[in-house]
This record gives C-alpha cells, sequence and structure tokens, in this order.
C-alpha cells in the first residue's frame, strides 16, 4: 500500500513538472506603436483562458522587423509563430506559401466585418491569409485657427491647388509657422509613400500595363513640380529630412498649418499630453486632383507556415482581431484607444463616433481607396501608396532619393524624373519584367 | 616670459581638451537628458537643456514593459564569454606570430584583418542557414561564437603588438631553464603581458557589448541582448524619443561605468607601443 501510495504520489509530481513544459510558447514579432503595446499589456484576459499557452514578446523597430522576419520566413528558420506584418507584405508572401490561410478562425469572428478595402488586400484566392490589428489612409490635420485667419473654410475634400492656396496663406516664416509640411526623407515608405499616392491622384502611374516605368510623362512632372514648388514656398527649412515623426513633432509644436499623412496621426495631434495644438485641430479628406488621393495601410498578424504551433497561433490572432478585445480596449482605456480602422462594427459605435472626431474622415477614407485602381490609368500591380511587388522596397527607396534631392535643391525636377526613369527602367530588366 | 608663454599654453589646451571631451560626451549627456523628459519635452523646439518638469515615468515605463534584467544578463553572458574564448584562441596565435615568425606571418595578419572589411549583410542568409540547421537560432552558445570570431582579428592583433614589446630573450631563458611550451605561455609571458591582455579583454568586451547587427539578426528573445532590448523602443510612427532614451542610458550604463573605472587600462592598452 505505502509503495502504491510512493508510486502515486511520484506520478502526481511528475505530472505537476510536466505541465509547465508542456505548455505552448508563442513568439510575436510586433512593431513598436501604440496600439501594439497597449495589447501587450492587456492579454491577461487570453492568458487566463488558454492556460497551456504563453506569449513572448519581441518588438522591433518597423525595418529592423521587416528584415528579421523576411530573413526567419524565407529560410523557414521558424523563431516566429506570430508576425506583424503590412499589408504591401501579405498577398506576396502568401503566394510564395510562407503564410498560413486564417480559416476556422471561430465561430464569432466575424470575418465579413473586416472592412471591405482592408480584406480584399489581404486575401489570396479568396482565402484571408492575415488579420488586420489596425488600418489606416491619409487624411489633412490642419490648424483650424490658423485657417480661419487665412480667410478660407476647409472643404470636406479639398482640391491640390486650395491646399497650395492655404498653405502660401497659412505660412508666416518670421513666426516660424509653415502653412504645410509633408513627406521630404527618402525611403519606399517615407517620401514615397507620399509621393506614389500624391502622383496617383494627378493620373501618374509608377508602370503601365507592359511594366515600363512611367516617370517620364507629363503627369509625374506635374504633380513633383508642384510638391517641390509649395514645400520651397510655405514648407519648413530642411523638409528634404522629414519623415512621419519629424512631421508629427512639427505639428505638435504649433509650426505647420496642414500636414497630410496617415490617419493613425490624429490620435497623436489630438492629445492634449503630446500636442500643444490638440484644441484646434481640424481634419479632412486626402486631396483631390484627377482622383482622390488614396492610401491603404493596414497592420496584421500573420502566422507563418514555418510555425510549429499552427492552431495556438491563429487561437491568439482571433483573439486579438475580434470585436471583444475592442470592448475591453475600450472598457480599460476608452473608446479613442480602440485600434482604429478595421471592422465596420466600429464605426456604427455611437460611442466611438463621439470619442474618435477623427473616425467619419479615417472611415471614408479607407472605404475609398481602391487597391486595384489607384490612379485614373490602368496598372499591372495594386497598392496605393506602394507597388505591390517584392522589388518596390530597393525601387521605392532609389528614387525617393532622388525625389528628397530634389527637394533639397541638389538636383532639379527634371533631373530627378530622369533619373528616376533610368533606375526603374535598369532594375526592372534586372528583375526580368514583364513577367 | 617662457614660464608666462607655457602657462598660457597649458591653460590654452586644458580648456581645448575640455572643450573636446564635452562635445564627444555630449550625445550621450543629451540621451541622458533626454531619458528623464516627458515625450513633449524631448522634442521641444528650441530644446530644453536643463530647465523642464524632471520625470523618471520612462524608466518606469521600460521596466514595466520589457525585461531588463534578462537582457542585461544575456549582454553580460555573450560579451564576456567572447572574448575570454577569443583570448584562449588568440593568446597562442599571438605567441607563434611575435616570437616564432614564419615567412609569411606579416601576410597573415593582414589577411586576419581583411576578413573584418567584408559586409555583415554578405553572410547573413548562410550564417542564418547554418544556424538554423545546427539549432543555434536564439542561443547564447551561438551568438557568442560568433561574436568570438568576429573580434578575434583585433584579440590576435592587439596581443601580438603587446607581445612584441616583450624582449624574446626572457622566454628563450625560461626555456633554457626547462619551461615547457604550455608553462613559457602561462607561467612566463601570460603574467608579463597582463596588462595587455586586460586592455584587450575590457576593448572587446565594449565591442561585444555594443555589436547590434549579428545580435539582432541571429537572436530572438532567450539569448537577446541589450542591443535588441534598445531596438524595441524606436518606432516610425509615434513620439519615442524620451522612452528610447531612458532605454539607451539603461543599456550603456553598465558598459559606461566600466568603462570610467577602467580608463588608465583602457588608455594604457591603447596607446602601447606607440611612443619608443
Amino acid at each position: 500500500m505505502s509503495m502504491m501510495l510512493r508510486g502515486l504520489m511520484g506520478a502526481c509530481a511528475m505530472t505537476a513538472l510536466a505541465v509547465p513544459a508542456m505548455a505552448e510558447t508563442l513568439t510575436i514579432a510586433t512593431v513598436n506603436n501604440g496600439d501594439m503595446i497597449r495589447m501587450q499589456k492587456m492579454t491577461k484576459p487570453f492568458t487566463d483562458a488558454n492556460p497551456d499557452i504563453q506569449l513572448e514578446w519581441v518588438t522591433l523597430e518597423e525595418n529592423v522587423l521587416r528584415q528579421r522576419v523576411t530573413t526567419d520566413i524565407a529560410t523557414k528558420g521558424g523563431q516566429y509563430d506570430i508576425v506583424t506584418v503590412g499589408n504591401y507584405e501579405v498577398p506576396i508572401w502568401a503566394k510564395q506559401g510562407w503564410l498560413t490561410p486564417l480559416e476556422d478562425m471561430g465561430a464569432d469572428y466575424d470575418a465579413d466585418d473586416i472592412l471591405p478595402p482592408i480584406r480584399e488586400g489581404l486575401s489570396l484566392d479568396g482565402k484571408l491569409y492575415a488579420a488586420p490589428f489596425y488600418g489606416e489612409s491619409a487624411m489633412i490635420m490642419y490648424r483650424k485657427d490658423l485657417m480661419e485667419k487665412a480667410g478660407l473654410t476647409m472643404p470636406e475634400r479639398p482640391t491640390w491647388d486650395f491646399v497650395y492656396d492655404a498653405a502660401r496663406k497659412m505660412t508666416d516664416k518670421s513666426a516660424e509657422v509653415y502653412g504645410i509640411c509633408l513627406r521630404g526623407k527618402a525611403g519606399w515608405g517615407e517620401n514615397m509613400a507620399f509621393l506614389t499616392s500624391m502622383a496617383a491622384s494627378y493620373g501618374a502611374p509608377w508602370f503601365d500595363m507592359e511594366w515600363k516605368p512611367q516617370f517620364s510623362g507629363e503627369a509625374w512632372k506635374k504633380a513633383l513640380t508642384d510638391y517641390v514648388a509649395i514645400m520651397t514656398e510655405a514648407g519648413p527649412p530642411g523638409a528634404s529630412s522629414n519623415g512621419f515623426n519629424e512631421n508629427l513633432a512639427l505639428f505638435q509644436t504649433g509650426k505647420c498649418g496642414m500636414w497630410i499623412d496617415a490617419t493613425v496621426a490624429a490620435s497623436f495631434v489630438s492629445n492634449p499630453k503630446e500636442s500643444t495644438v490638440a484644441d484646434k485641430v481640424g481634419y479632412a479628406l486626402a486631396p483631390e486632383g484627377e482622383k482622390p488621393q488614396m492610401w491603404l495601410w493596414a497592420w496584421t498578424l500573420a502566422v507563418p507556415s514555418s510555425t510549429d504551433a499552427p492552431d495556438a497561433a491563429k487561437k491568439f490572432v482571433a483573439w486579438a482581431t475580434s470585436k471583444a478585445y475592442t470592448e475591453q480596449v475600450a472598457a480599460a482605456e476608452g473608446w479613442a484607444n480602440v485600434p482604429p480602422g478595421t471592422r465596420t462594427s466600429l464605426y456604427e459605435n455611437a460611442e466611438y463616433q463621439k470619442a474618435a472626431p477623427f473616425a467619419k474622415p479615417t472611415l471614408d477614407s479607407i472605404m475609398s481607396a481602391d487597391l486595384k485602381n489607384p490612379t485614373t490609368v490602368e496598372v499591372p500591380y495594386i497598392g496605393t501608396q506602394w507597388v505591390g511587388i517584392p522589388e518596390f522596397q530597393a525601387l521605392g527607396t532609389a528614387v525617393g532619393q532622388q525625389f528628397s534631392a530634389a527637394l533639397a535643391g541638389q538636383a532639379s525636377v527634371d533631373q530627378a524624373l530622369q533619373m528616376a526613369q533610368q533606375i526603374a527602367e535598369r532594375e526592372m530588366a534586372k528583375a526580368g519584367y514583364p513577367k | 616670459m617662457a614660464r608666462r608663454v607655457s602657462e598660457t599654453r597649458r591653460w590654452t589646451f586644458t580648456i581645448l581638451a575640455w572643450l573636446v571631451a564635452l562635445a564627444i560626451f555630449f550625445p550621450i549627456l543629451w540621451t541622458i537628458l533626454t531619458s528623464f523628459k516627458s515625450e513633449a519635452d524631448a522634442i521641444a523646439s528650441p530644446p530644453k537643456f536643463l530647465f523642464f518638469d524632471w520625470t523618471t515615468e520612462n524608466y518606469a515605463e521600460v521596466q514595466s514593459r520589457s525585461p531588463y534584467f534578462r537582457h542585461f544578463m544575456n549582454s553580460v553572458i555573450i560579451s564576456v564569454g567572447s572574448t575570454l574564448l577569443g583570448l584562449l584562441i588568440a593568446i597562442p596565435a599571438a605567441w607563434s606570430m611575435a616570437f616564432q615568425p614564419a615567412k609569411r606571418t606579416k601576410d597573415l595578419l593582414m589577411w586576419m584583418l581583411s576578413t573584418k572589411m567584408m559586409p555583415a549583410a554578405g553572410v547573413l542568409i548562410p550564417m542564418y542557414l547554418m544556424f538554423r540547421s545546427f539549432g543555434l537560432l536564439d542561443t547564447r552558445i551561438g551568438i557568442t561564437v560568433v561574436l568570438m570570431l568576429i573580434n578575434l582579428p583585433i584579440i590576435t592583433w592587439m596581443l601580438y603588438t603587446y607581445f612584441r614589446e616583450i624582449p624574446g630573450e626572457i622566454l628563450e631563458a625560461a626555456r633554457m631553464d626547462g619551461a615547457s611550451l604550455s608553462k613559457e605561455i602561462i607561467h612566463v609571458l601570460t603574467p608579463m603581458a597582463v596588462p595587455g591582455i586586460a586592455s584587450t579583454l575590457l576593448l572587446n568586451v565594449i565591442l561585444a557589448w555594443n555589436e547590434a547587427f549579428w545580435t539582432l539578426n541571429l537572436t530572438t528573445s532567450k539569448a537577446a541582448p541589450l542591443t535588441t532590448f534598445i531596438a524595441s523602443y524606436s518606432s516610425p510612427e509615434g513620439l519615442f524619443y524620451a522612452k528610447l532614451s531612458a532605454a539607451s542610458t539603461m543599456a550603456i550604463a553598465p558598459i559606461l561605468i566600466l568603462g570610467w573605472f577602467s580608463q588608465k587600462q583602457l588608455v594604457r592598452g591603447l596607446t602601447f607601443g606607440a611612443v619608443k
């Protein structure tokens, strides 16, 4: 009897020791932004409901993350169970077979609630390959007081000409107030995100249907000439070094009349803890030329095919991108802090509309983005502020350097466009286009 | 008159030295100051130097968000481990080159140095695949070996320079007294080269501590050192300067303190053999 008791106790002890060892650890690679950091702090309900799953976070700067995750996924390193990727990568990686399709996400997941332009960008052959955590488009954030002083009223969606006129009138360089702040720092996700979408609204595509670069066209010339001219006349000094964060700092310290950038900026500029102009900010849809300026970005959670815990990973992705998570954030930190731009139901919520004055322009901007038809002519690629081909990261940055040089006055607009055309022709030929 | 000139000269050089030191130290000082500011004060224009609302909230935030101690311990183990492992290989190598030079020793030394000129990104994928195959991804042992290999040419070169200063006759005398090769290296050469070995050790600990390319690419979480900890506080969307400064201050503080206490040793080691 005593032997049996000892044996039983031993078995119990072994089981107790083995239980933590059996717990699955999910390694999640993510970016450092407010919504993602908030999620890391709010995982208790998930870990309580799934005691056999432990979470390990790896937070990295966007470009480092992109390089790190690409290396790991392409070599099937299996270091990550869940990765944070943008909607630019999702279709390319899905085509390569690097991502697991997100099927069986649970009965109450309601994938049909995801905003159609976002869902479409994350799907391949009708299957969803990544779940959107937050989505964004572009809008104009402007100083209502300066607009009033200039004797102008911002329309719901202004034209580019209105924006240029307002920028000139709002500028007071002696008081260090600049009418317009736009991205100038070279990079495919920096100045080229803005310029690709701006040029598209002028009717300028990156490529024609034969994949021939189009920088020698009139539309690109007009777009880049207007951009350089207005930034020289009404932009801040050293604008060729300004990216999202630099412009955010300028706007928050009262130095910009208007700033056209990602809708996610609205929550920063309207936060009185960070912004000196929080109570003076107005919002309008991104400008219109031949077509409205379109922009669509989503940070998504995807499950690499190299993971050894696909079911647990999918379970976490379903939780983090669910309606229930949104409600959990709202209860803990208020509706203004929920991740925006992914679900239709959020924009139908009266409490959210009340808490986030930028909700309507954000939704309208996202809904007006058409990934397949970003400009006035037919194009062979998808993408509004990027081009959905693997070569775009390197190509976009190389072209961005030319345009940044034009803004800095180191090259003329014509020279920059000529160089951009040469670079694009060379790189596309090297990559074997048309494919 | 001559005395006055030398006095003026002395003051000029002292002031100049202080200015140069301040210019070199300023980025670190600015990082430390920014770590005590709010995010709004961190981007204030004109910049606020000392008169702002001092706060420690960034340190609290960083502490609550990241396992600092785990990253710190990984940094200590990786940097000290890779340096000691490197010394173990480099001391005999430098001995043979300094005291038993062959016809091609100089070429060999130059070739060793040339490996440092190779862009790291060029070998990332093969290294990553090897690490994956051997199960070394995100392990301390894997990254320790890589950092040892990266710093091995510098360790060997530094030790070679120090060993060259030691008269070969002393080693010969030891040999004549019947000392074996290992005894000659351990009991005769090493004690005489302690200052050189110590400064090599310190410099390489600093180099390994600061290495960011391989540590960011080959570690994920379990073996991730402080470089990964800093990288997690940078963001292209949103203000992060104050929190990033707090993380950077916490990451550089240990090595800064080590450098401060060992500066005499470091300077002596780095200028060893410069004046003959």
